[in-house]
C-alpha cells in the first residue's frame, strides 16, 4: 500500500490550461479501497486516454466525474472552479458528459426526442416539433449521422445511438466528454468512424477522456494517456513519446505474486476439446461478433486460466461450453466425441459443471437455505419416485459444508444472509456433488475475502489433481498466473495467444489481452 | 437420524442452537403460515363473542362450503404465483369445465363420470395453451391470462347455447357427479373434505417432490434455475395445466351444488383468488409462498363475509373491508421480513 509519489501534484507536465483537475481523490467501497488518492489532468481540447486494468479504478473515477458516486476525499477543479458534482445533474450543468459503455438512450422515442430529452423546445406547453427537428438534423450532423430524426431509435444500430448520445452531449454544452470503453460494441469500421469523429471534436475545442483498454485505439487517438493501477495514480505519458509496452508495463507494474509451484501433475487426455466456435452476440443486426472462431484444449487434471480484458469473450466461451448460449458455428468435443449442448441440463448430463459469473444474479436462490441452495442440481438423484429423501440430502449437504468449510449458523439459513466467500463455497458444493469432468469457473473468486480466496484455491488444486478438467476464467492476473498450467488470452472474441505456464507473466499476458504486442 | 447427523457436525450443531434460541414459541411464530393463522383464530374468537349463532357446527360446515371454490382454485393459483406466474383466466376456465360438463351430460347424453372427465380436461387444456403462450410465445403472463380469460368466457357461453339457440343455464342432474357439490360425509360437505384433501397433497407436494422444489427455484430465480438443469418451461407450464386442471374441477363441483352450470359462473373470482393466496403470504414476484397459507388467506375473507351475514352489516362494507384485509396482511408481510 505505498502511496502514490504523484498524489498532489497535477500531472500536467509540459503545460498549457488545465480544464480539469482532479487531485487526491479517495473511493471506499465497504471494505475495497476503489480509489487511493488518484489524480488527473486533462488539458482544454485534448484527448486524454485513461487506461488501467480490470479494477484499476477507472470505473470509479469516471462515476465519480459523473456525479453517480460521491468521492469520499480529494478536489475536482472543473473550468478554473472547484466543483462538488452531488449529482448527475450538476455535472451536466457544469459541462461534463458521460458517454457509458451501457448507452442510456430511450429506446421507445424518437431520435428527435431523445436528443432533446428534458429540455424540448415548447411554447405554452406545446412541443414545436418543427423546430426540434430542424435543429435535430444540424446536431445529427456535428457527428457525422445522416438518419432521420423521426426514426424510433431503437431502429439504429448501436454504433448510430452511441452517436446520437455524443451528440445529445455536445448540444447540452459539454466542455467534457468521457467516453467508457466506446469501441466495445463496435465493428472495425464502426471504430474507425467513432475515432474520425473524436478528433475532429478535439480541433472544435472539446476534450475527451477516452477510457479503453485497446491499444490501438489509444495510441491512434490520444495525446497523452494516463495509467492507473490497483485504484492508484501511476503515471501521465506523452503519446508521441511512449511505446504501448511501456503503457502496459506501467498497467501490470506490481511485483509478481509468488505463486505456490503446482505438484507435479502430468495432465494428457484431452477432456475438452473447441474447435472454431462462433457466435453472434445480436442476431438481428449480426454485427457485433462475440466468438470468432475460439479453439482451445482442457486435458484431464489441468488447469487452463482463460485471460483477457472485460468483453473478451471469455464469459462467452464459458456460456457456449455449459450450453447456456447457442452457438453459430463449431465443434466441442468431449472425451473425444462430438456434443451438443442444447440446454445446461444437457452438459450437466454429460458431467460438465459451471459455477457463473455474478454468483447472486445466474448462481444462487437467494432466500432459500444453504441445503437448498447446495442440492438444486443433485435433487433428482437424491429422490425416490420424485420425492426427496431428506435425510440423505442433509447429510451430504452437512459434509459439503464441512469439507468445503461452510461457515453458516445452520444449513437452513438462507444464503442471503452468508459473506460473499460463504456464498461462493455454497455455489461450488452444488457442483462438488455432481462429480464433474470438466469444471468451468468463472471469476470464482470474485468478492471473496482473502480467507476464502485462498481455500478455493487449494479446493481448485485438488481437484485437478482427482484428474477434473478445469477451465479457470479470471480477471485476476495473479489468481490465473498462481492456478494456471495453461493460460489462453483471449481479446475481442478470439485466441491472442496459449502461453505455457513456464513462459506467462503478467506483462506477456497484458500485452496479448491489449493487443499491444501485435 | 437427525440428531446423529447433527452429531457428527458438532461446530455447525453449536452455532445452530445458539441462532435459534428463541424457544417454542418464537419458532412458531417464524413459521409462514403462523401469523395469518393467528389472525384467523383471532377473528373466530371475536366473531364467536359477538353471535351465538357463528361457532355452531352447521355454520362452520356453511363457511367452509362457501368458500370451497375459492379455496380450490387457490392451490392451482398459489403454484403458479410461487412459480413466478400469474393466472387471470381461472373464472372462465371454471365456467368452461363446468357448462362443457353438464351440456356432455344433459344436452349430449354422455356418460355422467364421463362428461366431468371431459371437463376437467378442457381445464387442462387452457391450463397447457396459457402455458405455451407464456413460455413459447413469451407473452407475459397477465396478458396471455387475459386473453385466454376472455376466449374461456366465450366459450362457456358458446357451450352453453341449448336447442332453443340461446345462452342460457345447462341443468345438470347427476346423482354421482353431482354428490361431489352436493354430497355430505357424515355431516361433513363433500367440497370441504375435497378442498382439504389437495390442499394437504399440494402441500406435501410442493414440500417433499423435486418438482416442487423446482417451483420454488423457478420462481426464486430462473436463470439460475436454468444453469442448474432445470427445464424453466416444463416447470412453468406445469403450474399453468395445474391452475387450469383445479379451476375446471372447482366448476364441476359448483355446477353439482348448484344443479346447473351457469354461463356467468366464476365471473370475476379470479381476483378473490389471487387476494386469498396473497393474504396468505404468497409473492406476487414469486419463489415465497404456501398453499397452507392461500387455505386459510380464503377462510379469513370467508369468515369476514360470513360475520357480515350473522352480524347483518350492509354488503358495501364487507368488500371494503375485504380490501382493507388485503393491504394489512400485505403490509404486515413487508414488515416482518
Amino acid at each position: 500500500m505505498t502511496p502514490s509519489p504523484n498524489v498532489e501534484r497535477v500531472p500536467n507536465a509540459t503545460g498549457g490550461p488545465l480544464l480539469l483537475e482532479v487531485t487526491g481523490v479517495h473511493k471506499r467501497f465497504g471494505g475495497v479501497l476503489a480509489l487511493r488518492g488518484v489524480s488527473l489532468g486533462i488539458r482544454a481540447g485534448e484527448v486524454h486516454a485513461l487506461v488501467g486494468e480490470n479494477g484499476a479504478g477507472k470505473s470509479t473515477l469516471i462515476n465519480i466525474l459523473a456525479g453517480a458516486v460521491r468521492r469520499d476525499a480529494g478536489r475536482v477543479v472543473f473550468a478554473g472552479r472547484e466543483v462538488d458534482l452531488h449529482s448527475p445533474a450538476q455535472s451536466q450543468a457544469a459541462g461534463i458528459a458521460v458517454i457509458h459503455q451501457e448507452l442510456a438512450v430511450l429506446p421507445t422515442l424518437s431520435v428527435a426526442e431523445n436528443l432533446f430529452m428534458g429540455r424540448m423546445p415548447a411554447r405554452a406547453g406545446w412541443l414545436e416539433r418543427r423546430a426540434m427537428r430542424a435543429a435535430s438534423r444540424d446536431l445529427l450532423a456535428q457527428v457525422n449521422l445522416d438518419v432521420d430524426p423521426r426514426v424510433t431509435i431503437s431502429d439504429l444500430s448501436l454504433s448510430q445511438q452511441q452517436l446520437v448520445e455524443i451528440a445529445r452531449a455536445l448540444s447540452a454544452g459539454a466542455r467534457l466528454l468521457i467516453m467508457d470503453e466506446p469501441s466495445s460494441s463496435l465493428t472495425d469500421h464502426e471504430t474507425r468512424r467513432l475515432l474520425e469523429l473524436v478528433r475532429q471534436l478535439r480541433t472544435k475545442g472539446v476534450a475527451i477522456l477516452y477510457v479503453s483498454h485497446r491499444m490501438a485505439e489509444v495510441f491512434a487517438v490520444a495525446d497523452r494517456i494516463t495509467v492507473y493501477r490497483d485504484g492508484a495514480y501511476v503515471d501521465t505519458l506523452e503519446t508521441a513519446a511512449t511505446t504501448a509496452e511501456a503503457v502496459v508495463g506501467s498497467m501490470v507494474g506490481r511485483a509478481l505474486v509468488a505463486g505456490l509451484p503446482n505438484e507435479h501433475r502430468h495432465p494428457t487426455e484431452t477432456i475438452l476439446e473447441l474447435r472454431e466456435l462462433r457466435r453472434r452476440a445480436d442476431a438481428r443486426s449480426g454485427a457485433y461478433v462475440a466468438l470468432d472462431g475460439v479453439s482451445l484444449t482442457v486435458r484431464r487434471g489441468e488447469i487452463v486460466g482463460l485471460a483477457g480484458l472485460v468483453g473478451a469473450g471469455r464469459s462467452e466461451v464459458a456460456r457456449a461450453v455449459f450450453g447456456a448460449d447457442p452457438v453459430d458455428s463449431g465443434e466441442i468435443l468431449l472425451d473425444g466425441h462430438q456434443v451438443r449442448f442444447r440446454t445446461p441440463a444437457d452438459a450437466i448430463r454429460m458431467s460438465v459443471a459451471m459455477v457463473p459469473e455474478d454468483r447472486k444474479a445466474l448462481a444462487l436462490f437467494l432466500e432459500k437455505p444453504v441445503r437448498w441452495n447446495v442440492t438444486m442440481v443433485r435433487l433428482p438423484a437424491l429422490a425416490r419416485a420424485g420425492v426427496v429423501r431428506r435425510a440423505r440430502e442433509r447429510a451430504l449437504v452437512l459434509e459439503q459444508v464441512e469439507r468445503l468449510r461452510i461457515r453458516a449458523p445452520s444449513v437452513e439459513t438462507p444464503v442471503r444472509a452468508l459473506s460473499g466467500g460463504n456464498q461462493q463455497k455454497t455455489v461450488l458444493a452444488r457442483w462438488l456433488i455432481t462429480r464433474p469432468k470438466v469444471l468451468i469457473l468463472d471469476e470464482p473468486t470474485h468478492g471473496v475475502d482473502v480467507g476464502a480466496k485462498a481455500e478455493i484455491y487449494a479446493l481448485i488444486r485438488a481437484l485437478a489433481r482427482d484428474g477434473v478438467g478445469i477451465l479457470l476464467i479470471s480477471s485476476e492476473l495473479p489468481e490465473v498466473l498462481e492456478l494456471s498450467d495453461r493460460i489462453v488470452v483471449m481479446r475481442a472474441g478470439r485466441v491472442a495467444a496459449t502461453l505455457d505456464r513456464s513462459e506467462a507473466d503478467e506483462r506477456l499476458v497484458m500485452l496479448h489481452a491489449t493487443g499491444a504486442s501485435v | 437420524m437427525k440428531d446423529v447427523l447433527q452429531a457428527e457436525s458438532p461446530a455447525l450443531a453449536v452455532t445452530e442452537d445458539a441462532r435459534h434460541s428463541r424457544g417454542a414459541i418464537g419458532r412458531l411464530v417464524a413459521v409462514r403460515e403462523a401469523g395469518i393463522f393467528g389472525a384467523l383464530v383471532a377473528l373466530c374468537i371475536a366473531l364467536s363473542l359477538a353471535s351465538p349463532y357463528f361457532f355452531t357446527l352447521r355454520n362452520v360446515f356453511n363457511v367452509l362450503q362457501g368458500m370451497s371454490t375459492i379455496g380450490i382454485m387457490a392451490i392451482g393459483m398459489t403454484i403458479v404465483l410461487i412459480a413466478g406466474g400469474l393466472d387471470l383466466s381461472v373464472g372462465s376456465v371454471l365456467a368452461v369445465g363446468a357448462v362443457l360438463t353438464a351440456r356432455l351430460m344433459t344436452y349430449v347424453g354422455v356418460n355422467a363420470w364421463l362428461a366431468a372427465v371431459a371437463g376437467l380436461g378442457a381445464g387442462l387444456a387452457f391450463g397447457l395453451v396459457n402455458g405455451l403462450l407464456v413460455t413459447r410465445a413469451r407473452i407475459i403472463p397477465f396478458i396471455a391470462t387475459l386473453g385466454t380469460l376472455s376466449v374461456g368466457r366465450g366459450l362457456a357461453f358458446l357451450l352453453a347455447t341449448g336447442p332453443a339457440g340461446v345462452a342460457s343455464n345447462v341443468p345438470m342432474r347427476d346423482a354421482g357427479v353431482g354428490f361431489l357439490g352436493a354430497g355430505y360425509v357424515g355431516p361433513v360437505p363433500m367440497p370441504v373434505i375435497l378442498m382439504l384433501t389437495l390442499d394437504v397433497i399440494a402441500a406435501l407436494f410442493l414440500a417433499n417432490t423435486v418438482l416442487g422444489r423446482q417451483i420454488y427455484a423457478v420462481g426464486s430465480n430462473a436463470r439460475a434455475a436454468r444453469l442448474c438443469g432445470i427445464s424453466v418451461e416444463r416447470v412453468l407450464i406445469f403450474t399453468y395445466v395445474v391452475a387450469g386442471g383445479l379451476s375446471a374441477l372447482a366448476g364441476i363441483v359448483s355446477t353439482g351444488l348448484l344443479s346447473t352450470a351457469s354461463t356467468n359462473l366464476g365471473q370475476g373470482i379470479e381476483l378473490d383468488v389471487i387476494a386469498a393466496a396473497v393474504i396468505g403470504g404468497t409473492s406476487l414476484s414469486g419463489g415465497e409462498g404456501s398453499v397452507i397459507g392461500s387455505l386459510f388467506g380464503a377462510a379469513i375473507m370467508a369468515v369476514v363475509r360470513n360475520a357480515f351475514v350473522l352480524l347483518g352489516m350492509p354488503l358495501h362494507l364487507q368488500t371494503m373491508i375485504i380490501g382493507l384485509v388485503i393491504l394489512l396482511a400485505v403490509g404486515l408481510d413487508l414488515r416482518r421480513r
